[in-house]
């Protein structure tokens, strides 16, 4: 136990003596969490439209001017060339081109039915999902005060219609900040901790520091626990402040206990730690465990579920994220910080992070070998 | 001349002789294109959904069967009450949640009108707003479809989803793959790869070498540069090949334009290495200060125009933002330099502002 409180102490004042190392462990997360917190929003605020009115009738103006008024909506430029707009499109200067062909007014009056075009530009797919989906929701609504403006009760009498309410619950005001907030927060730990394990031995590798140790007594177990705990405490230390920010800047939830979140934040961050160091052990310097480090960083962050969502992948994708600790993790901080569930709701992926961790440490010190 | 050839061989003999890291710098980026273009997709599909339904009538079967057909959402679970909602989204898998009313049909004949309640689980923002989109979507559609013949006056859109017709989401995970990567190899390889020499203090054997300063940092960065720039060729043929993402510009322009963004970058790695001294402080800044903002402030992911201002002040000093702007620009709509001249000439600032800066800090003497 003493030689295990010495190679702490050690690793410690390693981690503490390096003036660079600390502000990158302690507050770029920190300034980071503050600043993409901000920035990863899909929400759209100002669709920016450009006109093309060629029937510039009433009907087509009160059209316009309806978009106009929405505050999703923004009238960035209009024109009577379709060119014209298309190239403002290619420039990136607008999202939509909304088209009004000449006669509009003519038709919607004699036949009753008439066309605009919605000119969407799709190299995002989502939002241009969402912008389709906002401005046919304009439409119908200017179909339907168009309807009572211009028809007898009689004509009218006839129709139905169905109220749809919504309602979002745990986030009503669909705030983003603290649906991240959570998810960048584990991201964030997670890239501190696997470089800083990850790195670690075979930096003492490379430098040739690792046969010093070698050439002591102290035993595979004792010398990996060493390596450990001081990188889990400061995960755990780091978690801890930033989930503090997230409180007193961000305001977020948090619905369930605190103790459940550390609790499955320590095995977490075991299942990480342990995962750095296999990393260590499998390679020679700190250019090679660097690179494998930021792959899986990369694999594991995309497929985390923070930025899409996983219940859209191909089955076989939902499978193989079954080996992605991160995902099970965000699941679990999400749900327990803002809806409040309890340990039986998120047992199965607790229950998955504990054998994650006793599999890939059991692992880790077979691979480590006391020889150079 | 001859020496500084022999200095360049030095480092490829490096590089290659690494079987493991040259696995990863080739393996990596096919590997993560293939695992995303497959995976990560921003269309929903097959959202579990709960119903609660009392009435239980034509109607309410009828706009029930509608949602479930239309692919976005299967059915998990049948409410009895009300009050099941709350446990069922607790448990996680249910995102919506639709409540009829009662007597729903025999109330939309009497008084013209119903009510459906639909609920989102906006723990997750982003997708709530997009399934309630779709449901009451997919509800107005039902009721344009009963009401027809009685509609007096009607618009109907006709939607053109231009470049991306099938709103696919590798349009947009190729260009951002391949900012990142590059960004990633090029500024961390480099300024690994220098950092080491000065740990290993092998640094000092090279400057008292009759090689100069320059042309050491030339031979370090040129193998990157080689580098580099057969991984922005794979990601673009592993894109065009086997997901379809078109080439709609010139490929000239895009390989001109994708080199001077992996010089930037390589720029960048030196300056990393001139001021740090260890590779694990080398590696840190450049994980820690270039990843997540890579992914995060450059258009990746999340659209710029959407953000704060003060934010988008931050994303204009993003030099992968320009990236991912010029090839959008010449790959999907098929644009040519007079659409892209301005991003072009701000990552050239951005290359030679990193390099003055680097050649300001460099030091040839080290203690």
């Amino acid at each position: 136990m003493r030689t295990i409180l010495y190679i702490i102490q050690k690793e410690f004042l390693q981690v503490f003596r390096n003036k660079s190392m600390l502000p990158i462990i302690f507050v770029v997360p920190l300034v980071q969490l503050i600043i993409l917190v901000n920035a990863a929003t899909f929400e759209m605020k100002h669709i920016r439209i450009s006109v093309v009115d060629f029937d510039l009738s009433g009907t087509s103006r009160k059209l316009i001017s309806k978009f106009q008024g929405s505050p999703f909506y923004q009238v960035q430029s209009t024109s009577f060339s379709y060119k014209e707009a298309e190239d403002d499109m290619k420039m990136g200067k607008v999202d939509m081109i909304l088209q009004v062909p000449s006669g509009f007014e003519k038709q919607l009056v004699c036949e009753n039915h008439a066309k605009v075009q919605f000119v969407i530009n799709a190299i995002n797919g989502q939002t241009a999902g969402l912008t389709n989906a906002y401005s046919t929701m304009i439409l119908l609504d200017f179909n339907r005060e168009l309807v009572l403006n211009n028809s007898t009760p009689a004509m009218t009498a006839g129709l139905r219609d169905i109220q749809t309410d919504y309602s979002y619950w745990y986030n009503p005001k669909l705030n983003y900040k603290t649906y991240m907030v959570p998810g960048i927060l584990v991201l964030l730990v997670t890239i501190i901790g696997l470089l800083l394990s990850g790195m670690n031995i075979v930096r003492e590798k490379e430098i040739g520091t690792i046969e010093q140790i070698n050439v002591t007594p102290i035993i595979k177990i004792q010398f990996i626990a060493g390596k450990l705990i001081p990188f889990w405490i400061i995960g755990l230390f780091e978690l801890a402040f930033g989930l503090s920010i997230g409180k007193l800047l961000f305001n977020i939830p948090m619905e369930g206990s605190l103790g459940l979140i550390f609790l499955s934040a320590s095995v977490y961050l075991f299942v990480i730690l342990s995962f750095g160091l296999l990393i260590s052990t499998i390679t020679n310097t700190q250019q090679q465990a660097m690179l494998v480090s930021f792959f899986f960083l990369v694999v594991f962050i995309l497929m985390s579920g923070l930025f899409t969502s996983i219940e859209s992948m191909p089955q076989w994708a939902q499978n193989l994220d079954r080996l992605n600790p991160l995902m099970y993790f965000i699941r679990i901080m999400r749900m327990v910080l803002l809806k409040g569930s309890t340990f039986a709701d998120i047992s199965s992926h607790f229950w998955s992070l504990v054998i994650y961790a006793v599999v890939i440490i059991s692992v880790a010190i077979r691979r480590y070998r006391k020889v150079a | 001349m001859k020496r500084f050839r022999g200095f360049v061989i030095k480092e490829f003999y490096h590089i290659f002789r690494d079987y493991r890291t040259l696995l990863i710098l080739f393996g990596m980026p096919a590997v993560q294109l293939l695992l995303f273009g497959y995976v990560l997709t921003n269309e929903i599909k097959d959202a579990k959904i709960a119903i609660y339904d009392p009435s239980k009538d034509v109607v309410t079967r009828k706009i029930s069967e509608k949602i479930l057909s239309s692919g976005y959402f299967i059915l998990e679970k049948n409410l009895t009450h009300v009050s099941e909602v709350d446990p069922v989204f607790r448990q996680g898998n249910v995102k919506l949640v639709l409540i009829f009313e009662s007597d729903f049909a025999s109330k939309l004949e009497k008084y013209g009108t119903a009510h459906v309640q639909i609920i989102g689980d906006a723990s997750d923002p982003n997708t709530a707003n997009m399934l309630v989109n779709y449901a009451s979507g997919i509800i107005s559609n039902y009721l344009v479809s009963r009401n027809t013949g009685q509609v007096p006056m009607q618009i109907i859109p006709e939607v053109r989803m231009m470049y991306n017709g099938e709103l696919k989401g590798v349009y947009m995970f190729v260009p951002g793959l391949m900012a990142m990567l590059l960004m990633l190899i090029s500024a961390l390889m480099t300024s690994l790869s220098i950092t080491r020499e000065k740990e290993l203090g092998t640094m000092e054997l090279l400057l008292v070498s009759p090689l100069r300063p320059t042309q050491i940092i030339i031979g370090k960065v040129f193998p990157y540069v080689f580098l580099s720039f057969m991984d922005a060729c794979i990601i673009l043929g592993l894109g065009n090949a086997v997901f379809g993402v078109p080439i709609q510009g010139s490929i000239l322009l895009l390989l001109l334009e994708s080199f001077l963004y992996i010089t930037m970058a390589l720029s960048l790695g030196i300056l990393i290495s001139s001021i740090t001294s260890s590779q694990q402080v080398a590696m840190l800044v450049s994980l820690v200060v270039l990843m997540l903002p890579t992914i995060i402030l450059s258009g990746f992911i999340f659209p710029v125009e959407n953000m704060p201002w003060i934010l988008q002040v931050f994303c204009h000093i993003m030099p992968p933002k320009y990236y991912i702007i010029i090839i959008k620009s010449i790959m999907l709509q098929g644009n040519g330099i007079r659409y892209v001249w301005r991003e072009t000439l701000i990552l050239m600032g951005f290359t030679s502002l990193f390099l003055i800066l680097s050649v300001k800090k460099f030091n040839v003497r080290l203690t």
